[in-house]
C-alpha cells in the first residue's frame, strides 16, 4: 500500500516539477508563440513546437500502422498454427528481442538502415527510416503481449466454434481475435507508450530537421529527441520551452496509458 | 518479520550509494561539452589517470555550449569549447590545449575536388542542390547541418556570413561522429566537421574526404601555419579557479608531455 502510494507520488512529483519548470514558456500568452508554426530556432528567440508535435504523431501513427499486424501475425502464428518446439523457439526469441537496448537499435539503424534507404531515396534519414526502427522495437512486445491475450480467452470459446464446425483459420479469426481485441489494443497501446518515449534511436536516424512531415522520407525531428539535442546548454525560455514539449510528451502518454487500462479492465469484465 | 527485513535491503542499499557518492567527490572529474575536444580529452584523461592513481577522468560530449553551461552551473569540473569564449562568457577562463579547423566533408566516392565559398552558401542555403551544377554526378545533394549548441556550427555560420533560418538541410546531427558516420553512408552528402575528428576517421577507413577551402587544403599542416581560413582554438574553460584536481589536469594538458596524443588524434599544439 505504501509502496504504490510512493510511486504514485513520484508520478505526480514529476508532472509538478515539468509544470513548474515550463511556466514561464506558458503563463500569459505564452501558448501563442509556443503552438505558432514559426518553427523553432531557438538561437534566434523563436519557439515554434507544431512541426514536432506533428512528426511525434505521424511516427507514432505509421509505427502502429506496421506493428499491429506484424505483432498480432507473430502471435496467432505463435499460439495456434507453429508446431510445440517452433513455437517455444519463436518465443524464446521474441524475448531475446524485446530485450535489446534502443540505442543498439539505432546504431544498427545509422550505420546499415540509413544508407541502405539512402541508395533508393536520400537522405535516408527520415520518417521512413525512424518508423521501421520503431516497429522493429515494439514487434516483440506487440506480439508477446497479444499472445498472452489470446491465451487469455477461455477455452469454451473454442470448443463451442470447433462444435459449430468452424476450421482452424474461423475459429481464430472469427472468434478468438474479437474476444482478445481489448487485449490486444491495450499492449498495442503501452508498446506505442513506450516508441513515444524513444530518443536516442530515433536521434539517428530521424535526419532531426525540424518541418512538417509532408512525405513519406523527409527528415523530421521528434519532440524526445529534441530534447536531448538541446537541453545540455538550453537557458531562459529556451529551456521552459524544452520542459513544455517534455510535458506535452508525458501527457500523450499517459492519455496512450489510460485508455490502454480501460480497455484491459472492460476486456476482463466483458 | 517481512517489514524488518525489507527495512534491512533499503537501509543497506542506502548506504552503498552513499559511499559511491562519497568516493565520487574528491578523485573525479567530470569534463563535458564540445565533441571534437572530447576524444582528445580522453586519451589525455586516460593518462592522467595512469600518472595518477586513484583519479577517475569521466568525458561527456554535448556541445561546446553545454560545456560553457556546465562550468558555469558546477556541473562539470571542467567546460570543454572548440572556440574562442563569447563576450558574455568573460566569467569563464579559457585554458587552450590545442588548434584545430573546420572543413567541408564529403563522401569519398564523390569525384568533386573543391567548391567556392560561393558554392558552399549555395549548397547550404539550397540554391543548388544537384551534385552535377557543381561538376559532380547527376545526384541530389543531402546537407548535412550541426543542431544548436554546437560551436562548429557558430564557426560554420559566422565564417560564411549565414543564419541558420537560412539554411536547408536535409539532415541535422549532434556529434561530429555521427556526422562522419552520415557523410560516409550516403553518396551525395556534404557536412562539416573538425580537421582532426576527419582525418583521424578517414586514416581508420571512413568512406569520406576533405574539400579544401578557398583553395588552402584541409590538412594539420595548413592549421598550423596558419593559412587553413577557419580554424578555431579547442579551450578547456572553468569557472574561477579551478580545484586542485583539476588545475593539475589542465597543467598537465598544456604540458608538452601530451603533444604525441594532440598530433595523433591529428590537431595542432598550441604556442608555448
Amino acid at each position: 500500500m505504501l509502496l504504490a502510494t510512493t510511486a504514485a507520488l513520484i508520478l505526480l512529483l514529476v508532472l509538478a516539477f515539468l509544470l513548474l519548470e515550463a511556466w514561464p514558456v506558458l503563463s500569459g500568452g505564452g501558448w501563442g508563440r509556443f503552438l505558432s508554426g514559426e518553427g523553432w530556432y531557438p538561437l534566434e528567440g523563436r519557439f515554434g513546437v507544431l512541426p514536432m508535435v506533428w512528426a511525434t504523431l505521424a511516427v507514432a501513427l505509421g509505427t502502429i500502422i506496421l506493428a499491429a499486424p506484424l505483432g498480432l501475425a507473430g502471435a496467432i502464428f505463435e499460439r495456434f498454427f507453429a508446431p510445440a518446439p517452433i513455437a517455444k523457439a519463436y518465443r524464446m526469441v521474441l524475448a531475446l528481442l524485446a530485450g535489446i537496448p534502443s540505442v543498439v537499435y539505432g546504431l544498427w539503424g545509422l550505420t546499415v538502415l540509413v544508407p541502405l534507404i539512402a541508395l533508393w531515396h536520400p537522405p535516408g534519414a527520415g520518417l521512413f527510416t525512424a518508423i521501421v526502427i520503431l516497429t522493429l522495437m515494439i514487434l516483440p512486445t506487440v506480439a508477446l503481449t497479444s499472445a498472452s491475450a489470446l491465451q487469455g480467452v477461455p477455452a469454451s470459446l473454442l470448443h463451442g466454434a470447433a462444435a459449430l464446425g468452424m476450421n482452424r483459420k474461423g475459429v481464430v479469426i472469427g472468434v478468438v481475435v474479437p474476444a482478445a481485441r481489448s487485449g490486444i489494443i491495450s499492449g498495442l497501446l503501452l508498446a506505442v507508450a513506450r516508441a513515444l518515449g524513444e530518443t536516442m534511436a530515433v536521434l539517428m536516424v530521424a535526419g532531426n530537421v525540424v518541418q512538417y512531415p509532408t512525405g513519406l522520407f523527409d527528415p523530421v525531428r521528434v519532440l524526445t529527441a529534441n530534447i536531448a539535442l538541446e537541453m545540455g546548454y538550453a537557458t531562459g525560455d529556451h529551456r521552459a520551452g524544452l520542459f513544455a514539449s517534455g510535458l506535452m510528451l508525458t501527457v500523450m502518454v499517459l492519455v496512450l496509458a489510460w485508455f490502454s487500462a480501460r480497455l484491459a479492465r472492460d476486456g476482463r469484465d466483458g | 518479520m517481512k517489514q524488518s527485513r525489507l527495512g534491512k535491503v533499503v537501509a543497506l542499499i542506502g548506504l552503498a550509494m552513499l559511499s559511491a557518492v562519497s568516493e565520487a567527490g574528491s578523485d573525479r572529474l567530470e569534463l563535458t561539452g564540445s565533441s571534437t575536444i572530447a576524444p582528445l580529452a580522453l586519451v589525455i584523461g586516460k593518462r592522467f589517470e595512469k600518472q595518477n592513481p586513484g583519479v577517475r577522468v569521466d568525458v561527456q560530449t554535448g556541445g561546446s555550449s553545454r560545456g560553457v553551461a556546465d562550468a558555469r552551473s558546477g556541473l562539470a569540473d571542467i567546460g570543454m569549447a572548440s572556440r574562442a569564449l563569447k563576450t558574455v562568457e568573460q566569467d569563464l577562463t579559457p585554458y587552450t590545449i590545442a588548434l584545430d579547423g573546420v572543413s567541408i566533408i564529403i563522401n569519398r566516392a564523390n569525384p568533386v575536388t573543391g567548391l567556392s565559398d560561393e558554392q558552399i552558401k549555395a549548397v547550404y542555403t539550397g540554391r543548388i542542390t544537384n551534385w552535377k551544377e557543381v561538376g559532380g554526378k547527376d545526384l541530389p545533394i543531402t546537407v548535412v547541418n550541426k543542431a544548436e549548441g554546437h560551436s562548429t556550427l557558430e564557426l560554420f555560420l559566422h565564417h560564411f556570413g549565414l543564419k541558420n533560418s537560412a539554411i536547408k538541410p536535409q539532415v541535422i546531427i549532434g556529434d561530429n561522429e555521427q556526422g562522419i558516420k552520415t557523410v560516409a553512408g550516403n553518396r551525395g552528402a556534404i557536412g562539416y566537421v573538425s580537421i582532426g575528428t576527419a582525418e583521424y576517421d578517414a586514416k581508420q577507413g571512413a568512406a569520406i574526404k576533405l574539400l579544401p577551402m578557398a583553395g588552402v587544403a584541409a590538412s594539420v599542416r595548413n592549421v598550423r601555419n596558419g593559412s587553413f581560413p577557419l580554424s578555431r582554438p579547442l579551450n578547456l574553460v572553468t569557472k574561477g579557479r579551478p580545484s586542485a584536481l583539476a588545475q593539475r589536469f589542465i597543467d598537465f594538458a598544456r604540458s608538452n608531455a601530451i603533444d604525441d596524443l594532440i598530433q595523433s588524434q591529428y590537431f595542432v599544439p598550441p604556442q608555448r
